[in-house]
């Protein structure tokens, strides 16, 4: 089957999809089947406004071991930037 | 530095003119084919496109059905709905997500129905029965009819098998047919199983031996309730094989597995579909 688990977040910010920018204002984490990349399973996430339509996405699939770097990343950018990140 | 044109260009391209010359003489329509989309109308009003790939030639030709995976109406299926018509099958693949409009990508409509639990079984029936009723509407038609479908869409073909007037079905690895859908699974499904007394038509079924979702297990269910219900079937499973492994464009390809099981499709759907 193509499916598992999918944790969904509300998420606050903006994203550029096709018609450029617009806010976002959920995220949709799954490790599935991806559309585009070469694997056979991905970590995916959707960033949304489902508000706006099937449209109002971003989408990205990543390797596995991808996803876990850019989670580690994300935690250090956050940690550097220290009470500003707060 | 000047481009040259390397010695003999002007030779082959000669010989590539009277190559495509001799083409157009070719009476036989050998795997010509032409495609387009179509709009069907759903019962319940809503407009459904559809990716419609017809030989060439008059005919008469069965019709098969081709039913996209959870990824939605993407390119692969579009592909293989293709082939079907290079074989001399008129073909079509209705796009399932649809109602998520008609100007959305694809992939955009596949993550919103996701997100939604997937399409009721209901509806689903409902369109596949529009797209049956407009392969058999075709001019060229034979009047017979296969569905065939992969991954989730293995689950659907099976019932439209179970549900609708078709001749031959073809289940490639769907999930959930049998089994036990796990808690808190996102897509709202039920099993099958308890439907193969209703089974209308011969089924081909193509598995990998190292798939979960169906597990070797789940098929050996979906053999044991066909055998009871006394329904023709044939199964082939895969060593080596596991989901997806038709997918041309992903790792989970499996050539040996896809050119045996494609034989198995094109035998099945000759034996089933062929004349009448």
């Amino acid at each position: 089957m193509c499916s598992y688990l999918t944790v969904a977040t509300d998420v606050a910010g903006s994203a550029k999809g096709a018609q450029g920018w617009f806010s976002v204002t959920s995220a949709q984490v799954y490790f599935d089947h991806p559309f585009h990349a070469p694997f056979d399973h991905t970590l995916n996430i959707d960033f949304a406004d489902p508000a706006k339509g099937p449209a109002a996405r971003v989408a990205v699939e990543l390797s596995a071991e991808s996803a876990r770097r850019l989670v580690e990343s994300i935690n250090e950018a956050l940690a550097a930037a220290g009470a500003a990140a707060r | 530095m000047p481009v040259v044109p390397l010695a003999g260009t002007s030779r082959a391209a000669v010989s590539w003119r009277r190559d495509i010359k001799k083409e157009d003489n070719v009476a036989a329509p050998e795997e010509a084919l032409s495609a387009r989309n179509v709009m069907l109308a759903g019962n319940d009003g809503a407009q459904i496109n559809a990716y419609q790939a017809l030989p060439a030639g008059d005919g008469p030709f069965p019709g098969v059905l081709v039913i996209h995976h959870l990824p939605g109406w993407d390119s692969g299926t579009k592909e293989i709905t293709r082939r079907f018509a290079a074989r001399g099958y008129n073909a079509i693949c209705p796009n399932l997500y649809a109602r998520q409009g008609l100007d959305v990508d694809p992939d955009d409509a596949a993550a919103a129905t996701r997100e939604a639990g997937g399409i009721p079984d209901e509806q689903f029936v409902a369109d596949a029965g529009v797209a049956v009723d407009a392969l058999r509407a075709l001019p060229t038609a034979n009047g017979k009819v296969g569905v065939i479908g992969y991954c989730s869409g293995g689950r659907h073909a099976f019932l439209t098998a179970v549900s609708l007037p078709v001749d031959a079905a073809v289940d490639c690895y769907g999930a959930f047919v049998t089994g036990t859908v796990p808690e808190g699974f996102p897509l709202k499904v039920r099993p099958l199983v308890d439907r193969a007394p209703q089974l209308r038509c011969p089924l081909l079924g193509l598995f990998g031996n190292d798939d979960q979702f169906p597990s070797p297990e789940q098929v050996d269910e979906l053999e044991q309730a066909l055998k009871e219900a006394g329904k023709t079937y044939e199964f082939h499973r895969y060593d080596g094989a596991g989901h997806a492994f038709f997918a041309v464009e992903r790792p989970s390809y499996r050539p040996e597995a896809a050119v045996d099981g494609w034989q198995h499709i094109f035998d099945w759907y000759g034996k089933y579909l062929m004349g009448g």
